[in-house]
């Protein structure tokens, strides 16, 4: 049964559902209603978990970190400067193969402090070992987070994973969602299985040092297991799809691409923008598709290389800054790579920064731009105050 | 070692011979015993005792960062409780993570009220990156980034108090200790970890190599400091100081001269004056705690 819910709360219940033991966050605007409605949850006993109110983003991921090395199911969430806090924390989870899951409310990174959406946060953390999942609605950044855990704690993985939702126009929307019963849940996503703990019946040392006879094999079997990532993921959200209706099989969803000769790749809700603006131009005779990455760590090329192999032209959106580099955009780049052996034209079109919206005109703008060959730019950039 | 419980901190591992906070860590695992969980910082018991694919450690152990040992022992105390398990979480940390870079999860962890025991083996500096000064340095002691110099008498600050700032929190249980005395040592360990709630326990550690001096030397060191007045043993239960060492105190000279890291109030002549403000900040520990004996008349 639909029910009308905030994205936040949504996510909130998928928290519930996914019974973690430990929940330990700190609050951070947009990631809040989230925190927020886990604590009442918590408080009324829905949910039998110790809630840890740190006192830092940093005490947050470090106290789930030591939660889930001793054997309990964790989860956190924040976005943008809480995110960026805990970067030293992220990483070792990742070092250590802790599969925590961790909601990021995607919120543009200071100075200038702002408060509203772009996917910077979570892109500045790319190559830390966590997974990556993007969501375009609340239902599906509710179901990412079932899907998350089951990769995550797959022992074929032990990968941690962020499940990004845009702030403000995913958390603090309401919008209709179909939230699972428990024993569903539970027969899809069974008590967390840890490969290690920490137990004094089975004493083992976790997190010690390496010297450069080892740490380099370390750092190869991460990137393995995120390599095998992309596998389980397909498997979790295909098996997501025949209990529950929804399909995510794919790390990639398109739409309308069949026969579309120019292609445009995003991530997040801005899907929802562009599927409208893809209807409008395909009305008017254009043959242009959407993209959408639900997964950019493990990046699946694959998958975007078949996707994009009739096209002509792509243009990606990008709501980050890939600072420095002649490709504008972080997602760009990859889709580059994925598509290098057939030649077609990529194009990072950078928008969207610290909450500006992104209309359909945009889109359609974008969209001629990658026809016409313009370089990586802007778009909505406001000249009169440069 | 008269005791005879078992050990949980192997030999074999990389310390300096004499290393003050390898000898803490071997009497606060024989407190401690099998059924606990040992969360380490950066430092150097955690680099000389983990060098992967070894470990000293035969209780589970777990490092993460320099800065997060108190946050990570909050996750595995919530994670223990709900899973109904009962094992004692015990921090051993370094001074550099205690009093410095690791303040704000230690604060949060006390303030939160987990049954955690946090203990800092102080050998006053960063020892493991090679001996910079710390907020646990003593003043005028020379370290590498507070050398002694011809516009510098060594470390310009005193030692911070970070008991009274964790009694501050409300710990039940806040102490000092020495390896100079592994019995009473112990017995603090054991309090702690059997008291519930956050406490802390501060281990004076002495380090031959950062203070220099011989490393069969280093239990006198030891005992030197709190002959001196310079390190004071005392317990506080509910921030109230309930019990001291108490001493025959001796002037802070003879400790002073007996590491390098002081030498340069001696030589090449005495500087009396900056002696004479360590032997004050002697003489006011001893009155705020009442360490000295008083001869009987």
């Amino acid at each position: 049964m639909l029910q009308i819910m905030e994205g936040s709360h949504a996510v909130a219940e998928a928290v519930k559902l996914s019974r973690p033991q430990v929940v330990s966050a700190y609050p951070i605007t947009p990631q809040t209603h989230i925190v927020e409605r886990l604590a009442e949850i918590v408080a009324d006993g829905e949910l039998d978990a110790d809630y840890i109110c740190v006192e830092s983003e940093f005490s947050a991921l470090s106290s789930c970190l030591g939660a889930s090395a001793a054997g309990s199911r964790v989860y956190s969430a924040t976005t943008s400067q809480g995110l960026a806090f805990m970067a030293e924390v992220v990483f070792n989870v990742a070092g250590m193969r802790l599969p925590i899951v961790m909601t990021i409310a995607n919120r543009s990174l200071g100075a200038p402090l702002s408060i509203w959406n772009d996917q910077q946060d979570s892109l500045f953390l790319r190559d830390s070992g966590w997974m990556q999942l993007y969501a375009e609605d609340a239902q599906e950044a509710m179901d990412l987070h079932f899907i998350a855990y089951k990769a995550a704690e797959n022992h074929e993985v032990l990968l941690p994973a962020f499940v990004c939702f845009d702030g403000f126009i995913l958390t603090h929307t309401f919008e209709p969602v179909d939230i699972p019963k428990q024993e569903e849940i539970d027969a899809y996503l069974p008590a967390f299985n840890p490969y290690q703990r920490l137990d004094a019946k089975d004493p083992i040392s976790f997190g010690m040092y390496a010297t450069p006879d080892y740490y380099q094999e370390f750092r190869y079997e991460i990137n393995a297991a995120m390599t095998r990532a992309k596998k389980v993921l397909r498997e979790a959200g295909a098996e997501f799809g025949e209990m529950f209706g929804r399909d995510y099989s794919g790390l990639v969803e398109e739409y309308r691409l069949d026969d579309a000769d120019t292609a445009i790749v995003a991530m997040g809700s801005v899907c929802g923008t562009i599927k409208d603006a893809v209807d409008e131009m395909r009305d008017d005779g254009k043959k242009v598709g959407l993209l959408k990455l639900r997964s950019f760590r493990p990046f699946p090329y694959e998958d975007v290389r078949t996707a994009l192999a009739g096209v002509s032209n792509v243009a990606v959106l990008e709501k980050n800054i890939n600072i420095g580099s002649r490709m504008l955009g972080a997602v760009g780049l990859e889709v580059k790579d994925a598509v290098y052996k057939n030649g077609t034209p990529v194009y990072s079109y950078v928008g969207g920064l610290g909450g500006r919206d992104i209309r359909r005109k945009d889109v359609k703008m974008i969209t001629e731009w990658a026809e016409t060959g313009r370089n990586d730019c802007f778009f909505g950039l406001r000249e009169e105050v440069l | 070692m008269a005791d005879e419980r078992p050990e949980f901190f192997e030999s074999g591992h990389r310390a300096c011979g004499g290393c003050g906070p390898a000898l803490a860590g071997r009497l606060i695992m024989k407190a401690a015993g099998e059924n606990t969980i040992v969360v380490a910082s950066t430092g150097c018991m955690e680099v000389f005792s983990t060098p992967y694919p070894e470990t000293a450690w035969k209780t589970p152990w777990i490092h993460s960062l320099f800065q997060n040992a108190a946050a990570v022992a909050s996750g595995i105390e919530s994670s223990i409780k709900m899973q109904g398990r009962d094992e004692k979480v015990v921090v051993i940390a370094g001074d550099g993570a205690t009093f410095d870079i690791g303040v704000l999860c230690i604060s949060g962890a006390f303030e939160r009220g987990h049954d955690i025991t946090y203990i800092c083996y102080d050998n006053e500096a960063y020892m493991n990156t090679g001996i910079q000064r710390s907020g646990a340095t003593p003043y005028d002691a020379s370290t590498t980034t507070s050398p002694a110099g011809k516009n510098s008498t060594g470390n310009s600050r005193p030692k911070k108090d970070m008991p009274a700032i964790l009694a501050a929190h409300g710990a039940p249980y806040v102490a000092t200790a020495s390896i100079a005395y592994p019995t009473d040592m112990m017995k603090k360990v054991e309090k702690a970890i059997n008291t519930k709630g956050p406490c802390y326990l501060q281990v004076h550690a002495p380090c031959c190599t950062g203070w220099g001096f011989d490393g069969a030397k280093t239990m006198e060191i030891g005992k030197a400091a709190i002959n001196s007045g310079l390190w004071v043993n005392f317990e506080m239960e509910e921030g109230t100081v309930t019990k001291v060492k108490k001493v025959k105190r001796v002037p802070v000279d003879d400790y002073l001269k007996s590491q390098k890291r002081f030498r340069h109030l001696f030589k090449p002549e005495p500087k009396t004056e900056e002696i004479a403000k360590i032997q004050a900040i002697a003489d006011k520990n001893a009155e705020k705690y009442g360490t000295d004996i008083v001869p009987k008349n």
